[in-house]
């Protein structure tokens, strides 16, 4: 039996997300297979439509890197995103998806460690789930 | 505006559970201003559809359409061509757009997607609060321009009831007693006086819904 890798899309903020990713490299910290790095300029530009599309699409999860609340660049994109996603869990809970396949994470230009480290608990978290019974079969 | 609010995606389906391909339909104007029925509803609500159908491994194929105003027969109808290829159609526009969807294509189940609300005003973002009940005789100019037919629980025309305390209502707590702001309202523009007038008991039965259908017509305009 093959070993289930989950499917992770990681949208990192321009401002915090991504150069925490960007330290993952520089660190040669080891993250999961199968995760998917999507650089957005600030997370308030992550529509609810894009978290529910990569589900849709195949992802087993889907992680929101934002920047710590008050401290955003754009001052509201991180509350955006968040509100997006109490939408989108709504949603998820409706159709009975777990919630938990969808999750923010506020941190620092300067973490690397804990963007690695959440990744795979989130990886850990998913395995035990299963793969997404609701995405599309190619 | 009209105001409007989905439907559990859990109720819809249930309307949809015995067809396989549909037509999704927002519309452009009233609902897309409060979020109920707009072009990002439409995908968001088609996305969950297909999920929750996925899910349960009886695929679900969603065609999606925001007419610029689905209550207008010449937007309603550039939905023909979309609508030869599907089983049914589920519609986030207000229950008008609803009923002219069925006008114009009565050989097709037409199901409603959103509860039609109000008519009402954006207080702020994501908060929206009822101004006009559409009785057919507007009194605004008698009461400083508050509604006390939208905003009294109990729509009284003549001054508060017995309940109104400290500028609230005794019906819903939060909100504020109609004839208290109608009364601070016409002390700011220095007419008071119009507290004293009294408002004739509105003729529900001629100008309003008890009647029956309502209908303008204006000749002038048909063609």
């Amino acid at each position: 039996m093959s070993a289930f890798d989950p499917k992770i899309v990681a949208f990192c903020c321009d401002q915090s997300g991504y150069p925490a990713a960007d330290m993952v490299g520089t660190l040669k910290l080891k993250l999961p297979k199968n995760v998917e790095i999507v650089r957005v300029p600030c997370a308030g530009r992550i529509e609810t439509i894009y978290l529910l599309k990569a589900l849709e699409k195949g992802a087993d999860g889907v992680l929101v890197f934002a920047c710590h609340e008050e401290n955003c660049q754009f001052l509201r994109g991180n509350l955006r995103a968040k509100g997006r996603l109490s939408y989108a869990h709504r949603l998820l809970e409706k159709i009975g998806l777990e919630k938990e396949r969808l999750e923010i994470c506020n941190l620092a230009t300067n973490n690397g460690v804990k963007l690695a480290d959440t990744i795979r608990q989130k990886a850990e978290q998913l395995k035990k789930m299963g793969p997404n019974p609701s995405a599309e079969k190619t | 505006m009209i105001k409007a609010e989905q439907k559990p995606i859990d109720e819809l389906l249930k309307f949809l559970d015995p067809y396989n391909k549909i037509l999704l339909s927002g519309c452009g104007a009233c609902v897309t201003v409060c979020h109920a029925g707009g072009e990002k509803e439409v995908e968001l609500l088609a996305s969950g559809l297909r999920m929750a159908r996925q899910k349960i491994e009886k695929k679900i194929e969603v065609l999606e359409a925001t007419p610029t105003r689905q209550c207008e027969p010449e937007f309603a109808l550039e939905l023909t061509e979309s609508i030869k290829k599907v089983e049914a159609v589920l519609s986030i526009a207000c229950g008008v757009g609803v009923q002219t969807l069925v006008r114009h294509f009565p050989q097709i189940a037409i199901f409603p997607g959103v509860n039609t609300t109000f008519l009402g005003e954006t207080i702020t973002h994501g908060v929206w609060e009822e101004r006009c009940q559409a009785c057919g005789n507007c009194v605004l100019e008698k009461t400083g321009g508050i509604c006390p037919i939208s905003r009294c629980a109990k729509q009284l025309l003549n001054g508060p009831c017995g309940g109104s305390s400290k500028g609230k209502c005794e019906i819903k707590k939060e909100a504020d007693c109609a004839w208290q702001l109608i009364y601070d309202r016409l002390k700011t523009l220095n007419q008071l006086y119009k507290m004293e007038e009294i408002i004739p008991a509105k003729r529900w039965g001629v100008e309003s819904r008890d009647s029956g259908l309502r209908r303008i017509v204006r000749e002038d305009l048909k063609v």
